[in-house]
């Protein structure tokens, strides 16, 4: 399992900086979108790794707090979740705008020079 | 708790008030501000003792908590003042180039203040995020080609920072199993010695996100043409930003390793920004950057003093945080005023520029005033102010404030190799920056080419002179500030006062 989460967010992480890398601004926000994916896994899993346990105390349960997922890093992703869907919306809307303005998708604004 | 909620509720006000009336948001702004202003006043008294406010009475660890030091509550006094300043000057024109311009001032403040205040790392990103948000949309504010492709450079870098931040976080969460900052600073001495690489780890990519805020060389190469790009009221409250950063760095780091560990970084990587920042003055096209590369000049200044790492350094650091904050707000806020008297030939093709469409949104119309006389002369007169602080001469506190320094950096003996380097490096900076300041106002003022008086009002003027006077009061008062400021360095390296207050022992 824990391989499996940290594959899955390398490759998130990898591709998300490949494409932030690159050029168009297309690609930036995309890359920008899969790097926070990454984050948020990344903070998501910093509550341990273990199937089936919710982190709810229920009555009568047992009295170690070992059964139990951590909840705060499932609220921090949440706020962090929030956060960077807002950003991203911004930044979509400063797109659009340069790519209006100066009539290309190059992140400098202007091709570079073949 | 006032100083965060103060700014929030009237921006929220000023959201709801019909876009057309400017008296009134201006109003519900400035009155805003000026209580900050007092709030804060208030804040620096009661912080002579750390205060904790319990956010929802709950305790330390587990809720999160407000703290208000020497150090928090002078920042957010400097937050306020240049707030005030920069809202003061917007009323000529510039509130009227776009929307919104005082709420998105109120919401900076917000996030400002937080950031300063709060005393949790996790609250302290979603602040960051708050004032990040709110600079995104001053950096664009008036629109125009160069702002758009600037600010898009700008929003990028910074997400990107933001997620090496949560990294950071969740990383020294996962480590430590506590998100509050004195109770980190208790847990790390005690972390096995084997999950001590994680944190370090964890740390490290904390540290990256402020440094690209504080624009450490080569993390801050952004810095001028964003700063250079915004409105001159938005650049000159962008000077406390690249501060936070230095600031978020200082007190974390600090209280977390309090044996010093990567402070020979810091002080390397801060005098190869002064370097880079030398040579950016040297090479400046237009004030802006000018005035951007200054930025980064102190921030330079800053970064390598506190990674020296005594008390003594960082109180003239902390001096010189406040001096050159208010002084490259000044200077950024004059640029505006100075570069209305372009040669004719300029202003003739901003006119063909604005009837052909292209630059509509950028120029708000001059609209009447009652204008100074001898306008040329103010202007010189300020400007020569904010060369030599800048450069660091007297009589005005940037010299105070770089001699503190050079006598703190001096102080202990042997005096090592990094001491030597950047003491080098202040003079050559001081230098750099009195020919580049030197050098461009002659072209300005004594330039044989025929250029127009500008236009200029009271209400513009007033701002520039008023940091311009707290700036010369600062170099009066300037034994108290200092001592504040040292009292404030001293806590900052010996935390054990800050860590008990906050935990409540």
């Amino acid at each position: 399992m824990e391989l499996i989460v940290s594959l899955g967010i390398g490759v998130l992480a990898g591709s998300g900086v490949w494409l932030l890398l690159r050029p168009r601004t297309f690609q930036v926000i995309i890359g920008l979108a899969l790097l926070s994916y990454a984050v948020n896994l990344f903070i998501f899993f910093m509550g341990w790794v273990r199937g089936g346990r919710a982190p709810i105390v229920a009555p009568g349960g047992p009295a170690s707090l070992a059964g139990f997922a951590d909840p705060l890093p499932q609220a921090l992703v949440l706020t962090a979740i929030v956060i960077s869907f807002a950003t991203t919306a911004l930044l979509l809307v400063v797109l659009l705008a340069a790519r209006g303005l100066t009539g290309t998708d190059h992140v400098d604004g202007r091709e570079e020079d073949a | 708790m006032v100083p965060v909620v103060l700014p929030l509720a009237a921006a929220a006000l000023i959201v709801l008030v019909d876009e057309r009336r400017y008296a009134l948001k201006a109003a519900i702004s400035l009155s805003s501000l000026v209580l900050l202003i007092a709030a804060a006043v208030a804040l620096t008294r009661m912080a002579e003792t750390t205060r904790v406010y319990a956010l929802g009475d709950w305790p330390a660890p587990f809720g999160i908590v407000l703290v208000a030091d020497r150090l928090s509550a002078a920042m957010v006094l400097l937050a306020a003042v240049l707030g005030l300043a920069a809202s003061v000057f917007s009323l000529a024109r510039w509130q009227r180039a776009g929307p919104r311009f005082h709420a998105l001032v109120q919401f900076l403040l917000t996030g400002l203040d937080g950031a300063f205040l709060t005393g949790d790392l996790f609250n302290l990103f979603v602040f960051f995020e708050l004032l990040l948000a709110a600079s995104y949309g001053l950096a664009l504010y008036g629109g125009g080609t160069p702002r758009v492709r600037a600010s898009l450079h700008y929003i990028v870098i910074n997400l990107t920072a933001s997620l090496f931040f949560l990294v950071g976080v969740s990383l020294i969460y996962g480590v430590t199993g506590t998100l509050n900052m004195a109770d980190l600073a208790t847990r790390i001495p005690a972390l096995p010695s084997a999950e001590r690489p994680l944190l370090e780890a964890g740390a490290a990519v904390l540290a990256i996100a402020f440094l690209v805020k504080a624009g450490m060389w080569p993390l801050g190469l952004w810095l001028p043409s964003t700063y250079a790009a915004a409105s001159a009221p938005a650049a000159a409250l962008f000077s406390i930003l690249s501060k936070l950063g230095v600031y978020a760095l200082l007190r974390l780091w600090l209280l977390l390793f309090a044996s010093g560990e990567g402070g020979e970084l810091l002080a390397w990587g801060g005098m190869a920004t002064l370097g880079f920042a030398i040579a950016g003055v040297l090479a400046a096209p237009d004030l802006g950057r000018l005035a951007g590369y200054s930025l980064l000049a102190s921030t330079g200044t800053l970064l390598a003093t506190i990674g020296l790492g005594s008390a003594p350094a960082a109180g003239a650091a902390l001096y010189y945080l406040v001096a050159s904050t208010l002084g490259i707000a000044a200077f950024f806020l004059l640029i505006e005023l100075v570069q209305r008297s372009r040669a004719p030939g300029a202003d003739v093709l901003a006119v063909t520029a604005e009837a052909f469409g292209l630059d509509a949104a950028d120029e708000p119309q001059e609209e009447a005033g009652i204008a100074i006389p001898a306008s040329m002369a103010l202007l010189g007169l300020s400007f020569a102010a904010c060369a030599l602080l800048i450069a660091g001469l007297p009589p005005l506190p940037g010299f105070v404030g770089k001699f503190a320094l050079a006598a703190a950096v001096l102080a202990p003996q042997p005096i090592g190799a990094p001491a030597w380097t950047l003491l080098a490096l202040l003079v050559l900076s001081g230098l750099a920056s009195l020919i580049a300041t030197a050098r461009a106002g002659m072209r300005i003022f004594w330039g044989a080419e025929q250029r127009t008086v500008p236009r200029v009002r009271v209400i513009e003027m007033a701002p520039i002179a008023a940091l311009l006077a707290l700036l010369l009061a600062l170099t009066i008062a300037a034994g108290p500030v200092m001592q504040y400021l040292q009292q404030a360095a001293q806590a900052l390296h010996a935390p054990h006062g800050y860590i008990d207050t906050v935990l409540g022992r």
